[in-house]
């Protein structure tokens, strides 16, 4: 049975909510079961506070509710969080964590994968403003192969209206190409 | 019937379904985690999808007492609140009930300050047991959707006439995303029908709301309720069954049940933590452990007999309660030994506090409850609380 878990770290108005949203969109547009969930802590969603926002794909009915302890995959929308905020937290061992950043982050961890994207970057040449969730989900695509760019295109489509959807589109597409570190 | 099937959030599910049962007079006031489902409202009016008098209120109170006039004049009304908006209403709910207003009623469960937090438990809708309203507790989001488009039949039906609350966990249920399965608004509109008052306020045969009394018909009015909540056991009853007739796949009516056959232990719990209790009575019957799980759907009116019938033959009980009654424990545990009281079966019914302000219950404290239940088994008589997770650290 195919059980994927991820956690996405950000902080409040990065859109990580609305980022697990599309992947779940993305993976169910394919025919797989998802869900997707924020957790909100200590007053809940305030602008530039540490967020997270969590998924799970599926090729069967999700039951589970419970929070995500050991995720498999790991998405930090903004590196300068890890101040603050264990990133690693619970990572499976040989999981894949994914990081908005225009260079390598040394790690504390050598059990794990890490990409690279320059997220932030592709969405002010796309989309015009820093909104890198999309991007993300693009560099995401090309490292799992856990959805495909047409089935994440179709999901943002599915949340946001002309333009503003094909500019997000061709940021998916040019994080799929630009990610670093993929064999 | 079709319908379409998406990926949407708890909030959004409930609005569709809300917008689709045409309610003529909506009022809310925002409070998180409440506020998704009325900004949802509240768009489908600005955009004319639906046609319902939106009145904005300055809070919780107003919003009951707008929804309470517009019932009282015969319109179907809908209000949305959690936690401390809840405990506004509270008053205002009670005379609902009482007056025998059908207003349905979203809550979206949040734990009770102080401290103050926005993580979800059943503390606000416990604090409403006694009002009168039916409590209908769902635990995905597709059964907040399919209880909301039932809620208005049952709730408005002549023998019933009560307030209607649909209580769905906070974040877990209201902010979170899976597929569901929406139904076309016209054969939900056709589903749900429209509201004929048995009386109702109206100008031309004026009528008293409100009026006053004292011992010749107060415990009257009260004892029409308990009839009422009753008579509500048989309407919610068909309503589910000719949902599942008429949409599809719906399961459970006052209760649900998994895996309960030959069961050692039974759990009982309500809410969104019955789905992972799902999963976890799954794995554990996968390593042979008899284990069963009745979801207790209506807390309001209580299934008493079915809870019975549904333990079987189960020598312990195990329930799991998101409330506290202050130096009484569990309400839900308390309903449940009370159901057991005098019967010909007794089986040890162990109760547990998991879950307050948000504290986590996974699969992990579920097998751990399993655990602490079957032990307990060996002690016959009265079982103490036990409290999941408590940090004994923090009194000393």
């Amino acid at each position: 049975m195919l059980l994927v878990e991820l956690r996405i770290h950000g902080r409040g108005g990065q859109g990580s909510v609305a980022m697990a949203e599309m992947i779940a969109g993305a993976a169910f547009a394919e025919g797989k079961f998802a869900q997707a969930f924020p957790y909100l802590g200590g007053g809940g969603e305030r602008r530039g506070a540490p967020v997270q926002a969590y998924a799970r794909i599926s090729d069967s009915p999700i039951k589970l509710r419970e929070k995500i302890e050991e995720p498999d995959l790991v998405i930090v929308q903004d590196p300068t969080i890890m101040e603050m905020v264990d990133v690693l937290s619970g990572l499976k061992k040989d999981g894949v964590i994914l990081f908005n950043s225009e260079s390598t982050i040394e790690l504390s961890r050598e059990d794990v994968r890490a990409f690279f994207v320059p997220a932030s970057r592709i969405a002010i040449e796309t989309i015009g403003r820093p909104i890198m969730n999309t991007a993300l989900i693009g560099a995401l695509a090309r490292i799992t192969g856990l959805v495909s760019v047409d089935a994440v295109a179709e999901a943002i489509r599915e949340k946001f209206p002309g333009e503003i959807a094909e500019k997000n589109v061709l940021a998916v597409r040019k994080a799929y190409e630009q990610v670093g570190g993929v064999e | 019937m079709k319908g379409k099937t998406a990926i949407l959030e708890g909030s959004r599910a409930v609005a569709e379904a809300v917008r689709a049962c045409r309610p003529d007079v909506i009022s809310v006031y925002p409070i998180t985690p409440q506020t998704h489902i009325l900004e949802d409202l509240a768009r489908f009016v600005s955009s004319g999808k639906l046609k319902s008098q939106f009145v904005r209120a300055d809070s919780e109170f107003s919003a009951a007492s707008i929804v309470y006039g517009a019932s009282a004049a015969g319109a179907r009304a809908y209000t949305a609140s959690a936690s401390q908006g809840l405990l506004l209403m509270n008053e205002v709910i009670y005379a609902m009930a009482s007056t025998r207003l059908p207003v349905v009623l979203t809550a979206v469960n949040r734990a009770i300050s102080a401290p103050i937090t926005i993580q979800p438990d059943h503390q606000d809708t416990m604090s409403l047991r006694d009002t009168g309203a039916l409590q209908i507790h769902v635990e995905s989001m597709q059964e907040a959707y399919d209880a909301h488009v039932q809620s208005f039949r049952i709730a408005e039906d002549p023998d019933v006439q009560l307030p209607l609350m649909v209580c769905m966990d906070g974040w877990v249920i209201s902010h979170s995303y899976e597929p569901v399965t929406v139904f076309p608004d016209e054969a939900v509109a056709e589903f749900a029908g429209s509201f004929t008052p048995v009386q109702k306020l109206d100008p031309s045969n004026p009528l008293t709301y409100g009026a006053y009394a004292d011992q010749d018909v107060l415990m009257e009015y009260r004892y029409a309720m308990m009839i009422a909540q009753e008579k509500a056991k048989d309407k919610i009853r068909s309503v589910t069954k000719e949902y599942r007739e008429v949409f599809g796949n719906f399961d459970g009516d006052l209760l649900d049940t998994h895996c309960t056959e030959e069961a050692e232990v039974v759990l009982v719990a309500m809410g969104s933590m019955v789905s992972t209790i799902r999963a976890a009575v799954d794995e554990l019957r996968s390593e042979g452990r008899k284990v069963g799980l009745i979801k207790v759907r209506t807390f309001r009116p209580f299934p008493r007999d079915e809870i019975i019938a549904a333990c079987g033959k189960a020598p312990v009980v195990a329930v799991l309660d998101k409330s506290l009654s202050v130096n009484s424990g569990g309400i839900l545990a308390t309903e449940v030994k009370s159901a057991f009281y005098g019967g010909s079966s007794q089986p040890v019914i162990v109760p547990f506090i998991a879950g307050l302000g948000g504290k986590e219950v996974n699969r992990r404290v579920i097998k751990e409850i399993v655990d602490i239940a079957s032990r307990a088994a060996e002690k016959q008589g009265a079982q103490e609380t036990v409290w999941m997770g408590l940090d004994r650290s923090f009194f000393s």
